[in-house]
Formats: C-alpha cells, structure tokens, sequence
C-alpha cells in the first residue's frame, strides 16, 4: 500500500462530489422535506383554526337560540295581550250592541202596543157605536135597522 | 511495464480483500494478512470489516429512528423526525402497494432492509482509497468498507428473508399446503417430480437472485471505482498522456459516483421491494 497522486484525485473528486450534492442532490430533497413541514403546520393551523370557527359558531349559535326563545316568549306573551284585548273589545262591542238591539226591541213592542191599544181604541169604539147603535135601533125600530144589524153582525 | 501491471492487480486485490479473522495456519487464531491466508482458513472465519461496518451502520439506523420515536410529537414534525416521517410514509406506501396481505411486520421490515442496504451502499461514494489507507496507518492489513459487496452480507439478509418466507408460507398455508404447492403444480399430482423441480428452483431462485443482485451491482460498482483510481496511479512524470488520464480519473469518478447515488438507492429499494413481494408470495394462495 503505497500513497501517491491517486489520493490527491480522490480527494478532488470528492470535494467535486460533495459540492454536486450541495448543489444538486440536497436543495431537492429539503425543499421536498421542508414543503412536507409546511403542508403539516398549515393542515395544524387550519384544523386548529376551524375549531376555534367551530367554537365560536356554537357560541353564536346558542346566543342566537336564546335570542330566538326569548323574542318567542315576547310574541307569545304579547299575542295572549293582545288575544285577550280583542275578547274584552268583543265582549264591549257584544255588550253594546245587544243593548242597542234590546233599546231597539223595546221601541217596537212599545209602538207596537201603542198600536195596537190604538186599533183597540178605534175597535172599541166602533163596537160601542155599534153597540149604540144596535141599542137604538131596537127602541125605535128594529125592522128598519135590520140592514144596520146584519151589517154589525157580519163585522163582528 | 510488468511491475506496474503487478502493483494494479496488487491494487485490485487489496481492494477486494475482506479483513478476515481465522484459525491462521500455524494454529492459532487471528486476521489474515493476505489473501492465501485468508482462503485458508476455510468457512468458519468472520469477514470483520463486513461485520463491523454492517453492524455500525445497523446500529446507525436504529438510533437515528429511536432517537425520533422517543421524542416525537403530534404537532409539525422538525428536521429529523420531519424526513423519518417522510421515509415511513414512502416505505409504508409502497408496501400497501405490493403486499396485500395482513402482516403487522412486513412494514417495519421494509424500512429496516431499506435503510440497512441502502447506508450499506452508500459507503460505496466514500473516495475508495481513505478508509483502508486510515487502515493501513494503524496497522490492519485490508478493510473493505461497503459489506453489502461481500456475498455473506449479502446472502446473511437474503437467508433471513428466506426464513421468513418458509416460515410465513407454511404458517399461512399449513405445512400441507405448502408442500402441496411445491408438488402438485403445475401439471398435477402425476407430475410431480417435474413439479417439484420447477417450483423448487422458483423458491430457491428467491433468496440467490435477492443476494446476487445486491451483491454484483454493488461488486461492479466497487470494481469500476477502482479501476478508475488505477488511472492515477498510472501517473509516469509530467506528461500530457499522465495529466490526462489525472483529469479524467478525477471526472470518472465523480460521474460514477453521481451515478452511483441512483444505483445505491435503487438497489436498496429493490432489495426491498423483492422482499416485500416474497413475504407477499408467501401469504398468497395462489393456484
């Protein structure tokens, strides 16, 4: 074993075969590794970042309900207000207008009796008339108020 | 002009010399110091150098990984356990793509095979000369640093691969089934000598072509490195001949070297992917 210029060109052609895998052979090999880190960190930080959108939702989601429960309560409590404002309306309106018809009813029976007290009035007078009549004819002559007689008889 | 042809294939020889320690001829036990030595001392000796690097590259591989599955978090992964995550990933995927059946330790084999051969290769582009010369300076004889161009490295993962394989088809299958693949097909139960002929070649065929693949490309590659370091030390004076052949020792190396970035990968994920559809030919009941 005997050491000559052949190590010299060794150890040049080493360096020379070092220096190509600097330049060549490692740049790819990390890129490759170093895009594979970034892939992960970004794939972390969107998963983390899509749990916090998560929590947040939820959160938002839940003051929203509670929102949506309590705008509910408002509108049940008011429609029952409002529900039971109308019935009273309705009992008021109900109220006055059977009083208007009851005020309506009495007129009629009212002018209605005032009628019919008035036939009654002329009636009873006619039948007095012809009661008077009739009276009358008798004393003086029947024969002669016969017609008048019938007449009355046929009207009664 | 012989000299020089001498001291080349001297060159080759130390290059492709395993440090080996053995029984050494006069009886005791030690490394050897040369090739003859070497062979000598029969199957029962350790290639240390392949044993050695093999272990601290294995070893390498499993701190590196324990040291980020200890300190791992679910958030963004930095620096280390950025690129572990990214192996796993491109390991884990590809064995979804080939295996099919259910095996909690197909996966974790597959990371560790690739990972194992592919450091293994990579001590390929370490300049051929500086490791043994470090070597030779404290005094040890050979070191061929990239086990996986020793066939027993290459051969010790191909046989384990193996094991597993025999151990999966009949566990899967039952013994009779297995043995019932190995004989009954393809043309029946009359021909079953040619049946076990064929498919015994086919599942012997699986952990030699695993090893000999790995181990010849890795052989080749090794070989071409030191044949283009032979250049240099052509080096006869300040000729136009001798600064040429420098020049171009210099540029072939490094263009094989760049060259060998691709095949040291390659190789690591096609030891890998065999393995992957071996353990998945030994779940399948196919036929």
């Amino acid at each position: 074993m005997n050491i000559n210029a052949t190590l010299l060109a060794q150890t040049i052609m080493f360096a020379l075969f070092v220096w190509f895998c600097m330049k060549f052979v490692w740049p790819p090999i990390v890129a490759a590794l170093e895009q594979r880190k970034k892939q992960i960190a970004d794939g972390l930080a969107d998963a983390e970042r899509a749990k916090h959108d998560l929590e947040l939702a939820a959160k938002r989601s839940a003051e929203i309900l509670r929102e949506a429960k309590e705008k509910a309560g408002e509108i049940v409590i008011h429609g029952e207000k409002r529900a039971s404002e109308i019935i009273e309306e309705a009992k008021v309106q109900a109220k006055l207008e059977g009083d208007r018809l009851i005020t309506g009813a009495k007129a009629e029976i009212e002018q209605e009796v005032f009628r019919a007290r008035e036939q009654l009035r002329t009636q009873v007078s006619a039948i007095a008339l012809a009661g008077a009549g009739k009276i009358l004819g008798r004393e003086i002559d029947a024969k002669a108020h016969n017609d008048l007689l019938d007449k009355l008889v046929a009207e009664i | 002009m012989s000299s020089e042809a001498h001291t080349s294939a001297d060159y080759i020889k130390h290059h492709l010399q395993n440090l080996t320690y053995g029984q050494l001829p006069d009886g005791t036990w030690g490394v050897a110091h040369s090739a003859e030595q070497a062979k000598a001392m029969g199957f029962w000796a350790l290639n240390l150098d392949t044993f050695i690097m093999s272990l601290l590259l294995g070893a390498a591989f499993m701190l590196m990984f324990r040291s980020v599955a200890k300190s791992i978090t679910a958030g963004t992964p930095g620096g280390l356990q950025n690129f572990c995550e990214w192996a796993i990933e491109f390991i884990d995927s590809s064995v979804r793509g080939s295996f099919s059946a259910k095996n909690n330790m197909v996966a974790p084999l597959a990371l560790t095979i690739f990972f194992w051969v592919f450091s293994m290769n990579l001590m390929d582009l370490l300049p051929i000369d500086y490791v043994p010369l470090l070597m030779s300076a404290l005094g040890v004889p050979f070191f061929k640093i990239v086990p996986s161009t020793d066939p027993n490295a290459t051969f010790g993962m191909a046989i384990g691969v193996f094991i597993l394989v025999l151990y999966y088809s009949v566990k899967m299958k039952g013994l009779g089934g297995f043995v019932g693949e190995l004989t009954l097909q393809p043309f029946g139960k009359w021909g079953m000598p040619v049946n076990l002929l064929l498919e015994g070649v086919n599942l012997i065929a699986k952990p030699i072509s695993l090893a000999l693949r790995l181990f010849g490309n890795m052989y080749a590659g090794e070989m071409i490195f030191i044949l283009i370091a032979l250049m240099g030390g052509a080096w006869a004076g300040a000729s136009l001949g001798s600064a040429t052949l420098y020049g171009s020792q210099i540029l072939l190396s490094l263009g094989w070297a760049i060259f060998h970035i691709l095949i040291v990968t390659l190789q690591a994920f096609i030891f890998m992917t065999l393995t992957v559809v071996y353990m998945d030919m030994a779940h399948q009941e196919h036929h």
